[in-house]
Order: structure tokens, then sequence, then C-alpha cells
């Protein structure tokens, strides 16, 4: 299989997958159950999702692990399932994805803050070569590495992800405005201050992942490209912010809205694009519809 | 006297602990909360104004500044690690009631939530702003909420969500917690929550930051 890293460099514009948490809850996900036990107790409800993505027309998918780091499953007493959970995580996306489409295996943050010394690095780094080497196994070839507003932990993970296994790594960061109009992640973090620290440590494609609508992740794309003109960037927007309607929250960004951001985010400098919360298989069908025009009128 | 209540201050809106503590790098090998804390009641200045003069004002100050987005969670956090170190020398002061505090905050993540980081933060603040904190945790049931609202009359109830799943379990919560206790005071918090959330489920108030809920809290005690 082709490296995504080759893929971008060769010119194309790549697409990945929407929300799977939130297709989760759709599903029957109850608040307070472990997301990722459904890869050992509901593997159909898990390829199901996989699957509509790969129909919708992604080049590459994710996996159910985003919590699926040991601090995270202890919460729910599955510490001792994380091996388990993780490579059946990843096994089953491959399923889905066949050979020919990437499986991102995800890690996302441990829930744990180093600074206030309850995690050591050495047991975060640990936690994390866990979880990507079970991914690895269960056939992930890339590990995502998303959602993180620490950039400590991003490095760690990002390094554990590298020195363990030989999948490429992606990793993304969650940035919101502050009041002077830039971004920061919430232990302040600009993300012109992500690419060095994360390049160094061995991530091959960085970017941005959830947030607060894909609008916003046009000027966040613009702020990574100003700094790294040569590195892969991904962009995986949440589908706005969610609003609460008659009893359920409900995310705004029509797929057509999000859609209609995919022109500017080309034209940012991105090469892969996606979705988080509370996008569905229609947001990538329609960002597919897209980037195939947008193939056919290549801009200068 | 005045001083060292404003050295204090000063430790805590810095985040400077104790004088081991390499942070913040420019007060580095200086003494820090810990320190003026306890030569403060040495020299004899009472345990309420170490509080109102010294503790308050300088968390007020993190509030302000983590509200304007000139400081993120990681000044927050060394600068509520100073305070908890203050604390430990005030505690017997609170436990003989020498030192009121202004009242009790009852708060917790609401069923099916297991996200903690922001309801630390607001907890720790609200420490920091002269009331008694009793934080019940995360995927906290109806039931506990209920419980600590009977064993501690007149609190206040904080909730917190993270997710736009477990935010819809605050409108059970509030609705229950109202039915039983009409007049109690209960306030919400997190990230995907806004003013016409709050307003449609029934809550007394919603901040988006800690500044505001502790800006609300002693305005019903003022």
């Amino acid at each position: 299989m082709k490296k995504i890293k080759d893929e971008v460099l060769s010119g194309r514009l790549l697409l990945s997958d929407g929300a799977w948490g939130t297709f989760l809850h759709q599903k029957g996900l109850k608040p307070g159950e472990c997301p990722e036990n459904w890869n050992l107790t509901r593997p159909e409800d898990i390829r199901d999702i996989a699957r509509s993505y790969i129909l919708a027309g992604a080049d590459m998918i994710e996996t159910n692990s985003f919590g699926g780091n040991r601090f995270k499953l202890k919460r729910y007493g599955l510490e001792d399932k994380t091996k388990a959970i993780n490579e059946a995580a990843a096994r089953i996306s491959r399923e889905a994805a066949g050979l020919e489409k990437h499986v991102l295996g995800s890690m996302g943050p441990s829930g744990i803050i180093l600074l206030l010394g309850d995690v050591s690095s050495e047991e975060l780094y640990d936690a994390f070569r866990e979880q990507a080497e079970a991914l690895a196994t269960g056939g992930a070839d890339a590990i995502i590495v998303e959602t993180m507003s620490d950039l400590d932990e991003a490095v760690i993970a990002v390094k554990a992800a590298k020195e363990n296994t030989i999948c490429e790594v992606i990793c993304t960061m969650t940035f919101e405005k502050t009041l002077d109009g830039g971004y920061k992640t919430m232990m302040g973090i600009s993300p012109s201050d992500i690419p060095v620290k994360l390049k160094e440590a061995g991530a091959d494609i960085i970017g941005s992942n959830c947030g607060n609508g894909t609008k916003a992740m046009v000027d966040i794309a613009k702020e990574l490209r100003s700094v790294t003109p040569d590195m892969p960037l991904i962009i995986q927007g949440n589908a706005g912010m969610p609003k609460y309607l008659h009893g359920q929250t409900v995310f705004q960004e029509s797929p057509e809205e999000t859609a209609s951001f995919v022109p500017d985010l080309i034209k940012a400098g991105v090469n892969i694009i996606g979705g988080c919360c509370g996008t569905t298989p229609e947001h990538i069908r329609l960002i597919a519809e897209i980037i195939s025009i947008m193939k056919k009128w290549p801009t200068p | 006297m005045t001083d060292i209540l404003e050295q204090i201050a000063h430790c805590i809106e810095f985040g400077k602990i104790n004088k081991q503590s390499p942070y913040p790098p420019d007060m580095k090998g200086q003494d820090g909360a810990d320190e003026y804390t306890k030569a403060a009641l040495e020299q004899g200045v009472a345990a309420g104004d170490i509080l109102k003069k010294g503790l308050v004002p300088g968390m007020q100050k993190v509030g302000i500044k983590f509200r304007e987005n000139k400081i993120f969670v990681p000044q927050v956090l060394m600068s509520a690690k100073a305070m908890s170190t203050a604390m430990v020398h005030l505690k017997p002061f609170f436990q003989s009631g020498e030192v009121v505090r202004k009242g009790k905050f009852v708060i917790g993540t609401v069923a099916g939530d297991l996200h903690d980081i922001g309801k630390n933060l607001v907890s720790m603040m609200v420490e920091g702003a002269g009331w008694e904190v009793i934080d019940l945790g995360v995927d906290v049931s109806i039931d506990r909420f209920l419980k600590a609202v009977e064993e501690n009359p007149s609190c206040i109830v904080g909730l917190s969500a993270m997710l736009t799943t477990t935010m819809v379990n605050m409108s059970t919560l509030v609705t229950t917690i109202k039915e039983k206790h009409p007049n109690q005071k209960v306030i919400i918090g997190g990230a995907p929550l806004n003013n016409d959330f709050c307003a449609e489920i029934g809550a007394d108030f919603y901040s988006p930051d800690p500044q505001g809920a502790i800006e609300y809290l002693d305005a019903l005690v003022i």
C-alpha cells in the first residue's frame, strides 16, 4: 500500500471519514457506556459505521479507539482489555477498508494533565505505545493522534507510535478562537507552535480537528501552512457547534455548508479533508463531490 | 501586614507554589504561597485576612485573565496548586469556625459523563474565591445530587457536562431538583452549553468561564 504522505506529495487531494462518536450514539450507545467496548460486544455496528464512510468515498477511515488508552478504559474497569479492544478496532476498520484504503488507528488524549504530576511522561508513553502497537497489529497502516490540546502529550503520543510501529503518524490538535481573534488550544498552544515539535517527534502529517465548525478551520489551516510549507495537512472539523432543540442536541452545519468551505480549505493548502463530531457519511459524500470537481479545475 | 498579603496574592496570581517549585521561571528560588502563608500566620495575621486579602484577590486576577484569554489552563492549574498549598495552613481555622466562608457550592459532572478537567477548574477557582466546595466527582447520579442538596441546606449547585449526549441529562436533573426544592439555585457550565440551553432547561445561570460562575455566586451572598 502506498504511503498517505507519498500520495499527497504526488498531488492528490484525499478524503478522510466523518464522526464516529455521534454516529455511535445514534446507534444506541448510552451515556456512560464505553464506546470502545462496542468493538468487542457490537462489532457489526462498528463495521457498519466504517463501511458507510468507505461507501461515501473516503480514502481513509479511522478506528473506534479514540478513548482506547488504558487511562480512559480504566474509568470503565476495562484497562485489562486495552490490547483486545484496540486490535479489534483496527481489524473491523480494515475489514471495511479492504487493502486499497487506509486505516488510521485513532488515539485521543489520556484525559490526564501531565503538568499536575498525576502521571509521568514515561507512563504516558507506555500507554500510547501499548495502544499504537495493538492498532498496528489489528491492521492500521497509520496512527492518528487526535484532538490534542497539550503539545507535550501530543509529542509523547506521536513518539510512542513512531518508535514502536511501522505506521505513518498523523497528529491533529483542537483550537478555539480567542478574544483577540487568534486560535489557541485550551492549554494555550497556537497552530504555529506545533509543526516543528510534532515533526521532530516523528509526525508525517499534521493538522486540526474538532473545534467550532469548518469555517474556522480555514484560518487555522492558513496559519499552519504559513509555518510549514511542505508537511501534508489534514483538517477534520465539527459540523458547527451543537444546538439544543426539542430535547436533543443537533449539529447545525449541513453537508452542503460543510462542503462549501472545501475550496477555501484547499486554497489554504490542505491536502486531506474529512469531518469530526456531527459530520455524517452525507457530509463526506458531498466533500468528495467538491474534491472531484476541484480536480478537474485545478487551481493555479 | 499588607506587604505579606500582597506577596501571597502575587504567588497565587502567578502560580508560585513554594520555594522548590521551578515555576514560574522568573520567581525561581523565591518563597511561594506555602512559605508566605505560614509566615503570615506566625506573624499573627488573621487567617480570615489571609483568605480574603491574599488568596481571594490573587485568584480573582487569575479568573479574569483566564476569561480574557490572557492565560490558559496550565497557568490556572499552577495558581490553583499554589492556592491549595496555602489552604492547607488555613484548614484548622475553617474547622474551628474562626474563618467563615461565603457559602457552600456543590459541584459534579452529570451522569454518563466522565470528563473532569472543566469541573475541576471551576471547583478549584470557586474554592479560591472563598467558598466551601463539595466536589461530587464525575458521572454523578440524580440521587447523589439530591442527597448533597439535602445534606447542605442553602448550598448552590453547579452542573458540568462535556458531551452533547450528556448535557441532555442536565434537563432532567434541574427539573427533579427544582420539583423537590423549588428555591434551590442551579448553575451550569461545559463546552457544548449556552444561554439558550440554560433558559430551556430552567437552570438559574450559565457561565462560559469559571469567573462568571464566581461573580454569580458572590452576588447571591452580598
